[in-house]
């Protein structure tokens, strides 16, 4: 689904590359998790992924970018758009504003791409129940908390069946419920083999429940990459400014005053926790 | 400063009934977080504080004023509110100008405004930033001035929303330390938060909203131990609450260090027998 070699990118103006000689692969039917503190290269990343960067962001862009079969600096983001769904960071930015309810803001996409009315409605049904908002449907987007907000984002992307989903911090203003939420329908929907995603995120006890693999980025480069566990248990992993588990922080804290052994492989969920402290 | 709300109601025009009878007290130097699932009330409770918003009906006291009888702009001397997203907050050119703003508002002497501009850079790890455009910075660095021209104010009484979320490993730990100093320096403070696990750690109170009421007032470790509660409210409990439960211990800590020293007690314990 995704493959980059050798790719580098810096950003017009700047002087050091946001992304270094990166090499990629995900497969499709995967769930990726992109980690990595603030200014790691994380939304870079997303951005390439979803084919703002090369052709809306400006700069220099080397080596290859292949997603969902498609090369991406030859491509154009209209053609990205009929494979590849993105929900940004703030999702205040990505409300159209050319619509005046819920229903008819996930609507928009689906009448760019012309998709026949009834098949349509359908998928505006769906979107709606799977996100929660049906309820919401008849509301003016404006008049949504930022959680809502969040949820109408990827409710609007969902209808498109993107073969590709990527996700930018998307639980960032959503209350623990909701966060849950989505990391469960993410999940369904890859296990379901509907689509592919890639989400950047900071919680990192979704990470490690939800996610096939991770990518670590630190200045722009791969740190590391692998399942969650090995990824997060790695001993560089307290480097790679992470915002560690509660479990985890418990653990190596147990360690270092002598109530627990060292050298078994930290925990990152409830369930790993249980195990450890039992 | 002294925080009374007095059965505050307020409906959005055209909208839903976002705050219903709301009544609270904040004693001067007390930490509460507000918590509920999205869409409770808490970014409305905190902007009729502010005065950002009028209320309908009810009182705002904040120490000895009336708040309905002071702009927006007075009552900015007594609370700041931080912004959800800094991006509604931030409209200077320059970090330093954002964070000069306030106190510049306030009338402040020139060596009075430079004495807070560099008190406050230097707390959140801003120096390096000064004469950048704000729009020029990545979404941390953002949260942060907008912190940072709220901070400038020193006003008794900050109201934080959604402090630690999109933050990564070292700007938490960044926010934990500025935290402690506001809690040495005496300052109210009323933080807005989805973050079960900071806010367990830094709160002895929670309030629990939900559509536009007060559901509980209680300490922390309170709250975080009323299943019940949290479930009615769509709230999870932090994660080492949570851990203490699957573990079947009758103890709910909520802090590393008050797990930690749990978990030493029941290992002694079990060594003795």
């Amino acid at each position: 689904m995704i493959e980059l070699d050798g790719v580098t990118f810096t950003y017009a103006g700047e002087a050091t590359p946001a992304l270094q000689q990166l090499d990629l692969r995900i497969g499709a039917g995967e769930l990726w998790a992109v980690l990595g503190p603030t200014g790691a290269g994380k939304s870079t990343l997303c951005s390439l992924l979803a084919g703002f960067i090369p052709h809306f962001y400006r700069g220099s862009l080397r080596g290859k970018v292949r997603v969902a079969g498609i090369d991406v600096p030859g491509s154009s983001l209209g053609e990205m758009s009929e494979h590849v769904g993105s929900v940004f960071q703030n999702p205040f930015n990505q409300v159209t504003g050319a619509r005046y309810t819920v229903r008819e803001e996930i609507g928009f996409g689906l009448e760019n791409l012309g998709v026949p009315r009834p098949a349509m409605l359908e998928r505006i049904e769906r979107s709606l129940a799977l996100t929660g908002l049906s309820e919401l449907a008849e509301r003016s987007p404006y008049a949504l908390s930022g959680g809502q907000q969040q949820r109408l984002a990827i409710a609007s992307i969902l209808a498109l069946r993107p073969k590709l989903m990527i996700l930018d911090e998307p639980t960032s203003q959503l209350d623990p419920a909701g966060t849950g939420q989505v990391f469960t329908l993410l999940r369904d929907l890859v296990s379901a083999g509907e689509t592919t995603v890639v989400v950047a995120e900071q919680r990192l006890e979704w990470v490690a429940r939800a996610a096939d693999r991770c990518l670590v980025l630190q200045s722009g480069t791969k740190a590391a990459e692998g399942t969650p566990s090995d990824v997060l248990s790695s001993p560089e992993a307290e480097g790679w400014g992470l915002c560690q588990s509660r479990f985890s922080r418990a653990a190596r804290a147990a360690v270092a005053q002598g109530v627990t052994p060292l050298g078994r492989q930290l925990p990152h969920t409830l369930d790993q926790a249980v195990e450890y402290f039992r | 400063m002294n925080v009374r709300l007095e059965s505050l109601s307020f409906g959005y025009p055209g909208g839903a009934q976002a705050l219903r009878q709301v009544s609270l007290e904040v004693a001067s130097g007390s930490w509460l977080a507000l918590v509920g699932e999205n869409g409770a009330g808490k970014t409305t409770l905190a902007k009729v504080i502010c005065g950002l918003l009028r209320p309908d009906t009810g009182r705002v006291w904040v120490g000895d004023w009336n708040a309905q009888e002071h702009s927006a702009a007075q009552l900015a001397r007594r609370i700041t509110y931080v912004f959800q997203n800094p991006d509604d907050q931030l409209f200077q050119r320059t970090v330093q100008a954002e964070v000069s703003f306030g106190p510049r508002n306030l009338g402040l002497p020139p060596s009075e405004i430079e004495e807070r501009l560099i008190q406050t850079l230097e707390v959140l790890q801003l120096e390096g930033l000064r004469s950048r455009h704000p729009y020029d910075l990545t979404p941390t660095q953002r949260k942060f001035v907008a912190l940072a021209a709220a901070d400038a104010m020193r006003a008794p009484l900050m109201i934080l929303d959604e402090p630690t979320t999109g933050l990564d490993g070292p700007a938490l730990r960044l926010l934990d330390g500025y935290l402690a100093r506001k809690r040495q320096e005496g300052r109210t403070l009323i933080a807005i938060s989805h973050d079960m696990d900071f806010v367990a750690e830094q709160f002895e109170r929670v309030v629990v909203m939900a559509e536009g009421k007060v559901l509980a007032d209680a300490p922390a470790a309170q709250v975080f131990g009323a299943a019940d509660l949290l479930a009615a409210s769509h709230l999870e409990a932090p994660q080492l609450v949570r851990l203490a439960e699957r573990l079947r211990w009758p103890t709910r800590p909520l802090t590393v260090e008050a797990f930690v020293a749990d978990l030493a007690t029941r290992r002694m314990a079990e060594a003795r027998r």
